[in-house]
């Protein structure tokens, strides 16, 4: 058991370090849509776009830019649309708000459940 | 020949079901005795929506290009199998396998709830009749998958190479036993609700048929998450498309469903809310239908697009809501007695926790998925709603969630307390400990990632420790909560460990990172039936001294002419070691992949577990009773 | 009463569920981006197509003249097919074409001009599709017509005759 667990450390140790490297590359081409495969990430999608894309947000971080500029960069050329990642706007109010709400509400009831008890 | 004795079968099958309900009506205002007459029919049904099938699937093996539905998506060059799980891999032939199900299933229901009320049977038969000549009108006047063509081609348009694959060949069929379940107890609780027959038997007997779609679904969701590991996504396995979506929506229903039930049969409360989860099970079940076939969405699977089919589903979905609005409000009555109060501490609490939790799953992932629908309707701006909106709204409430899996179970019924209970709290320092060593050691400073790990851990120490002390008691509870703690965990440390490396390579050149050196070596090729394919060969010199050879393939279908990438996969207990090439436009390099994802395998195996937590929940039952 | 309002209200949510669902089906699913924006152009530099000088966008495109920016490939196949149309426009005085030549192998678009001739005023390189990303495209063929450094019209796709005249009648 403490050497499986051992080598399982040992794996993850070893992997981990790699990891860092293009997190940062890797985290925004997943928040980013292709366009020509609509269905999928662009760090999914192999298209020309994507991999296109790919390049230009390494170009960009390289240029010193910070996630959120390429967010902006991008959405200025290609619309909301490509960003898998809402922002918390006017128009997505709703949708952040909504599931939370069907939390408290969901609460409540179960609170009321015990109140209507003891009363 | 085969095509019009399909077609015509399908009619007969219509015509059957009208001649069940008239006998159904008769029989349930006259006799007292259920009228074996009626379950012949039913049989009769089946029997001819398989003859309906079953010369669908002989088009299909005999490459039979007048059929429309044949040309459109096989080629002779196909191997067998394919030809064969080309069937159900498209639109006409997939809800054609829906009716089968259908069919199968009801008839199955009259066969098993012989002890029950005879007023009940019917009445959950016509229900079910109701649904049944909805798909059959559906697929008979905009999906007929006997369509003939003149002058009949010589040759088939293929099948998209995507989906031919073993694990998407078995897919559909279990996804859809899945589903369709759920029309039976869609069914079956509207009949119950107007009859007042809702009661511990019924609960017990409707049990078996949500642990029954539950395996189903549960399993399916499996098949297509790996099949999107190894063949469409690159390393991912969920990628919260609109398609997954909405076959996790009615898994989230059908679970917080198959908790509450147990509620509903030890202590006959919470009747109102059983009956809501499981119209809602199957009206999501259909929800999902309308969304992937109506082409509504955008998707990675796509499904021939047509808005007449879209219209059609989305008016009998509406039709089916307000049926069940209607027999809800006017017949359902409260049983307004001391059963539906609780003690706060008690199983029946942490039910409705989870019920509460599963039900929040649930509004995140339908709002997150319909809600570009509705802001393109009101304001024509087009969002999108991807990964990172789920993993906001639905990890953080992980947390409470999988506390409350490993408490949960520990309560008693009415009321409990925690006496003898302090290795609850020795077995939470354990894993907080434990999970703060391992995040802190790899110089992640995510307190949520802790928090996380911890909990899982929890639930996975306190499982783990009920298989030794329990033993076979609540063995398929403790085991599906296991696997889950079991499946998160997995989960967890493979998206903080995974590695990959990204690079263009040519022939022969190298490419060297501090822990790996990758060398490609050469290229072959190799013809098959019904595709070429370019074999790379890559030679991994690990950190660790370790040399692995990978070679993915770039396949050329030849019908339909599509270039697909088929990764290379070494999978063992601990890692899998994930490879795929791809070809860039006009160069003369390719764009290469490896990625060293850990705990591939036991996410795979864990869910497993859960499903198989499920049948052992099933035969206990059986046996019992 | 209150349990007289609650399925009135159910029905009506779920009634514009309904419609607004009915009205989905109408859209496309396929997102295109909106192409009736006024943007500025992109600043960049470049290298040329022929010559593999540096070219920065301020000497290209001038204020006061109409330019039609064009991406084009040689593997591409609606490039073969709108190209007539582009000879066409080459023609004109008004309008200058300038070509964006993405992702594609010298030989083989050199190869490809010469069968069909030339239409470019000035082709720029772009080797990796990073420039046409910098335009806001996403595919090839695409144009955008260009005046005083704003894109007064964007066409995603090859042109055909009807987009032609529009153009023209842009330019006058």
């Amino acid at each position: 058991m403490l050497r499986f667990l051992l080598i399982v450390l040992f794996i993850l140790n070893s992997s981990f370090l790699n990891a860092q490297e293009n997190n940062l590359n890797n985290k925004i081409t997943k928040n980013l849509r292709c366009l020509i495969c609509q269905g999928q990430s662009v760090y999914d999608s192999d298209s020309e776009f994507a991999n296109s894309l790919k390049l230009v947000v390494e170009e960009k971080l390289n240029d010193g830019l910070n996630e959120k500029q390429i967010y902006i960069f991008l959405k200025e050329k290609y619309g909301e649309w490509i960003l898998y990642d809402p922002e918390f706007n006017k128009n997505t109010y709703f949708l952040w708000l909504l599931p939370i709400l069907m939390f408290i509400a969901g609460g409540a009831i179960i609170f009321k459940l015990f109140y209507i008890r003891k009363n | 020949m085969a095509s019009l004795i399909g077609f015509y079968s399908l009619i007969f099958g219509l015509c059957v079901s009208f001649l069940i309900i008239l006998f159904s009506i008769k029989n349930f205002r006259n006799s007292n005795i259920f009228d074996n007459k009626i379950i012949s029919l039913t049989f009769l049904q089946f029997f001819l929506v398989i003859v309906s099938f079953l010369s669908l699937i002989l088009s299909f093996v005999k490459s039979d290009f007048s059929n429309q539905t044949v040309f459109n998506h096989s080629h002779t060059t196909k191997p067998l199998f394919y030809k064969v799980s080309g069937t159900w891999g498209n639109h006409e032939g997939s809800l054609l396998l829906w009716l089968l199900v259908l069919t199968l299933f009801i008839f199955i229901f009259l066969l098993k709830s012989k002890e029950h009320n005879k007023q009940y049977r019917i009445l959950t038969l016509l229900f079910q009749q109701i649904i049944i000549i909805g798909f059959f009108i559906f697929v008979i006047k905009t999906s007929n998958p006997f369509n003939y063509i003149f002058p009949v081609p010589n040759e088939g348009l293929g099948l998209n190479p995507i989906l031919q694959d073993p694990a998407l060949a078995i897919h559909p069929p279990i996804l859809y036993l899945g589903y369709v379940g759920t029309s039976i107890i869609f069914s079956s609780t509207l009949a119950a609700t107007s009859l007042n027959y809702i009661s511990k038997e019924w609960a017990k007997h409707i049990k078996q048929w949500i642990l029954i779609s539950w395996i189903f679904l549960t399993l399916g969701i499996l098949l297509g998450s790996i099949w999107a590991y190894y063949e469409l996504g690159w390393g991912g396995f969920w990628f919260w498309d609109p398609v997954e979506n909405i076959s996790l929506m009615p898994w989230l229903a059908l679970t917080s469903l198959l908790h509450c039930i147990l509620v509903l049969e030890k202590r006959l409360a919470l009747t109102s809310w059983v009956v809501v989860l499981s119209i809602s099970t199957f009206t999501l079940s259909m929800c999902g239908t309308f969304l992937v076939r109506s082409g509504i969405l955008n998707s990675v699977h796509t499904f021939a697009n047509d808005p007449e089919r879209g219209l059609f589903i989305l008016i009998f979905l509406f039709c089916l809501i307000f049926l069940s609005l209607f027999i809800f409000f006017f017949f359902h009555k409260t049983k307004n007695k001391d059963s539906n109060s609780f003690f706060w501490f008690s199983k029946e609490t942490s039910i409705l926790i989870n019920n509460w939790f599963m039900i929040y799953f649930l509004t995140v992932v339908l709002i997150g998925t319909t809600y570009p629908i509705f802001l393109e309707v009101i304001s024509s701006k087009k969002i999108s709603v991807g990964p990172p909106f789920y993993n906001k709204l639905i990890i953080p409430f992980l947390i409470p969630f999988l506390f409350a899996m490993a408490i949960g179970p520990k309560l008693s019924w009415i009321k409990s307390d925690l006496k003898n209970k302090s290795y609850l709290i020795l077995f939470l320092i354990i894993s907080l400990l434990l999970s703060a060593i391992i995040i802190k050691s790899f110089n992640i400073n995510f307190l949520i990632n802790t928090i996380l790990v911890t909990s899982a851990f929890y639930l996975f120490f306190i499982t783990l420790r009920d298989f030794f002390i329990k033993g076979f008691k609540n063995l398929a509870q403790n085991l599906t909560h296991f696997g889950f703690s079991l499946l998160i965990l997995s989960i967890l440390f493979n998206n903080i460990f995974s590695t990959e490396i990204i690079t263009n390579l040519k022939i022969g050149e190298t490419f060297e990172t501090d822990k790996y050196k990758i060398n490609f070596e050469s290229i072959e090729q190799k013809e098959e039936q019904n595709f070429k394919a370019i074999i790379g060969k890559f030679n991994i010199k690990n950190f660790d001294g370790n040399i692995e050879i990978m070679k993915p393939e770039l396949r050329i279908y030849n019908q339909p002419n599509i270039v697909t990438s088929e990764a290379d996969i070494k999978t063992n207990l601990l890692v899998d070691k994930f490879m795929t090439m791809n070809l860039v436009q006009n160069q003369d390099y390719f764009n290469i992949r490896y990625q060293i994802k850990p705990f591939m395998l036991w996410i795979w195996f864990s869910v497993t577990l859960i499903s198989f937590g499920g049948l052992i929940s099933l035969f206990k039952k059986k046996y019992e009773a | 009463m209150k349990l007289r309002i609650f399925p009135i209200l159910l029905i009506v949510f779920f009634i514009t569920i309904f419609f607004i669902f009915y009205k989905g089906l109408q859209n496309s699913n396929i997102y295109t981006p909106v192409v009736n924006i006024e943007k500025n152009i992109p600043s960049f530099k470049s290298k040329i197509f022929s010559t593999n000088e540096k070219i920065s966008s301020e000497q290209i495109f001038k204020g006061d003249k109409f330019y039609l920016m064009n991406i084009w490939a040689s593997w591409c196949v609606p490039c073969r097919d709108e190209h007539p149309l582009l000879m066409i426009l080459s023609t004109q005085k008004n309008i200058k074409v300038i070509g964006l030549n993405y992702k594609d192998n010298k030989e083989k678009a050199k190869i490809f001009l010469k069968e069909l001739n030339n239409p470019y005023d000035k082709i720029l390189l772009d080797e990796n599709g990073t420039l046409a990303i910098e335009w806001g495209a996403y595919g090839v063929p695409e144009s955008f017509l260009i005046h005083n450094n704003k894109i007064i019209k964007k066409i995603i796709g090859p042109l055909n005759e009807d987009l032609l005249l529009e153009i023209k009648k842009l330019a006058e």
